[in-house]
């Protein structure tokens, strides 16, 4: 079976020996990290998750969207309201918030593709709907508005899955799962029918058209998927934080944060988003940690190494940074 | 609620949107000629409004005098991110020319952040609480001259493309970009000025707006987004389009605050936005492209 596999992921025997190399590393990071490294490495894991979710739709389909925060939210939102009010743990929950993230996507993507809103405008409207979104979770009272919705944080004994309850490692474990799995999955769907109809589309619509793809229902397919899987990202993130506040889950910057990874280590590559992860979050948080050794507190530092380091690839490598790297290092992904 | 509530309401609402239009017209005028989108827009106009603030808190200048140097400040900025930056990646993908701005964008919040801190800050001029009445009508001084600059301004930007002979050579880049080029304009130089005056006329905006709302540095990319609301809405490239759609725009939240909640003005305008796109995807006054 695992030959199988091995000859299933295509890889050439040097790329095998790194993504063996770092799993390993990844798979025993909580027995030799301390925590606020294995934090570290949780957000990194978790931006390459919704970074590879993003890369769904921008990467292969060629759908810029600015407003993954909306689906995010709604699967933070659906499955905290779910936990808290109605006692339905996560591994249920994310149903409910998938099915919610999957019906908004389909909504956008059905008013934007069946009236022909492309390009720029599609992207506006993307932001519009999770802004609209933002907005109205912060009036709407039953999910606490803006004064945050809060899961009940208890010192646990032991770990329990199950509940998502527990240890910075257990999340760890959890996030590195389903980063693996998403990296699977977009495997899988780049080398089948419906990711070469993608990449027809993303490098030429009307062509893609002309040759009789249908256009319209890959496209959605592609919101719908990506939507489905940023929100797990959502479930995690209301799990491992704890509180929800729409001004922050909304907010156009985490739309922005989820996208930097992706486009800074290579859009509609594999590997891309979780290099960018390790990338952007690593060189932001040695940033921060540099600040607090000198005595620094800039609220808006991060923010403006994420802005000149964005302004740097699309300038220099509009192609990101795993495409470069992966030819350097041999390892290079067979073109697509 | 009477009468007079809503003609109050609707005169507020079409004075801010004025300036709203003044600020859309930047982006309409820089999308229109150079054909890219300044995902940076409010971001650009919060500059003007610190810059505003800075000029009045330390040496009590008016805003209102301040019009035309702020201006002219976000003019040569405008002209160097255009000649210097921007120029390279007219030939590119537009997600490649939109991410750029994006970063530009986020650099320029969280600089603004650094120097002047997370609160609002605002100019206390002298006539901040006067008011003038004619009849039923009670308008706020403030939002008078507020009004009356950007119709100043619009009315010069208007004269500057139909009268002057840059202006025109503007327009003629829009319409045909080898034309222009087979004529012998330096198009790229054009394009420079173009995003300029693009950037001159969300300074001008910037400048005025500090007479009706409080500066914060996470304003940016509200307004970023409000002003391609606007411009989408009036007809994305439409200059008089770009107006209507401010001052659709000004009297929908003007109405949405006083019906609803204040917070929530906002999202009544992306249901504009919805809507436009769904039903008249050109805009208001946009032309429809084949």
């Amino acid at each position: 079976m695992i030959a199988s596999a091995i000859a299933w992921l295509d890889l050439s025997p040097r790329a095998m020996l790194f993504l063996v190399l770092l799993g390993a590393v990844l798979l025993i990071a909580p027995f030799i990290a301390n925590d606020y490294l294995l934090t570290v490495l949780i957000l990194i894991l978790y931006f390459a998750y919704v970074g590879q979710a993003w890369n769904i739709m921008m990467g292969f389909a060629g759908q810029l969207s600015l407003g993954h925060a909306l689906y995010v939210g709604l699967g933070a939102y659906v499955s905290a309201v779910l936990f808290t009010r109605y006692g339905v743990g996560p591994w249920i929950g994310v149903l409910p918030a998938m099915a919610t993230a999957v019906t908004c996507g389909a909504a956008i993507g059905f008013l934007a593709f069946r009236f022909r809103v492309a390009g720029v405008y599609f992207a506006i409207l993307t932001i519009a709907f999770a802004e609209f979104a933002r907005i109205g979770f912060d009036h709407l009272d039953f999910v606490n508005a803006s004064a945050g919705l809060f899961l009940p944080v208890a010192q646990y004994a032991h770990n329990d899955l199950w509940r998502l309850r527990g240890s910075p490692a257990m999340f760890y474990y959890v996030i590195l799962a389903a980063t693996v799995l998403a990296l699977l999955i977009c495997r899988l769907l780049l080398r089948s029918r419906i990711g070469y109809l993608w990449l027809a589309i993303r490098e030429d619509e009307v062509a893609a058209r002309a040759a009789g793809i249908a256009t319209f229902r890959y496209k959605m397919y592609a919101v719908m998927i990506s939507a489905a899987v940023t929100s797990f990202a959502g479930v995690f993130y209301a799990f491992f934080y704890n509180n929800l506040f729409p001004e922050q889950v909304f907010n156009i910057s985490r739309s922005i944060e989820i996208i930097l990874g992706t486009i800074i280590g290579g859009i509609g590559t594999l590997f891309g988003p979780i290099l960018g992860a390790f990338v952007l979050t690593g060189l932001a948080e040695a940033l921060n940690s540099a600040m607090g050794h000198f005595g620094l507190d800039l609220p808006g530092a991060k923010q403006v190494f994420y802005g000149i380091c964005l302004l740097l690839v699309v300038m220099a490598r509009p192609h990101g940074l795993w495409p470069w790297l992966a030819q350097r290092i041999g390892v290079a992904e067979p073109r697509k | 609620m009477p009468f007079d509530v809503y003609l109050n309401v609707a005169v507020a609402g079409i004075l801010t949107g004025l300036v709203y239009g003044l600020m859309a017209l930047g982006l309409s005028v820089i999308f229109g000629v150079v054909r890219v989108v300044n995902f940076a827009h409010g971001e650009m106009m919060t500059i003007a409004m610190y810059l505003a603030v800075v000029l009045f808190s330390h040496f009590h200048l008016d805003p209102l005098l301040m019009l035309v140097p702020i201006a002219a400040v976000l003019f040569a900025f405008g002209y160097a991110l255009q000649a210097g930056l921007i120029n390279p990646f007219i030939t590119r993908p537009e997600h490649s020319q939109f991410l750029l701005l994006v970063a530009l964008g986020l650099i320029i919040v969280n600089t603004l952040l650094i120097v002047f801190g997370p609160d609002a800050q605002s100019v206390q001029t002298s006539y901040a609480y006067d008011s003038f009445q004619i009849g039923l009508l009670i308008v706020d001084a403030s939002k008078l001259y507020a009004g009356a600059a950007a119709i100043l301004f619009t009315a010069a930007l208007f004269a500057f493309f139909r009268l002057t002979l840059v202006g025109k050579a503007i327009r003629a880049c829009a319409d045909n970009y080898t034309g222009a080029l087979v004529v012998g304009l330096d198009v790229k130089r054009l394009y420079a000025l173009t995003f300029a005056v693009g950037a001159a006329c969300v300074g001008a905006a910037g400048c005025i707006m500090t007479l009706i709302i409080d500066v914060t540095p996470m304003l940016g990319p509200t307004y970023t987004l409000l002003a391609f609301i606007i411009v989408i809405a009036g007809g994305l490239g439409s200059m008089p389009g770009a107006l209507v759609g401010g001052i659709l725009i000004g009297l929908t939240e003007a109405f949405a605050g006083i019906l609803f909640t204040p917070s929530a003005k906002s999202m009544f305008a992306f249901a504009i936005l919805v809507l436009v796109l769904l039903f008249r995807p050109q805009g208001i006054l946009g032309k429809r492209v084949a």
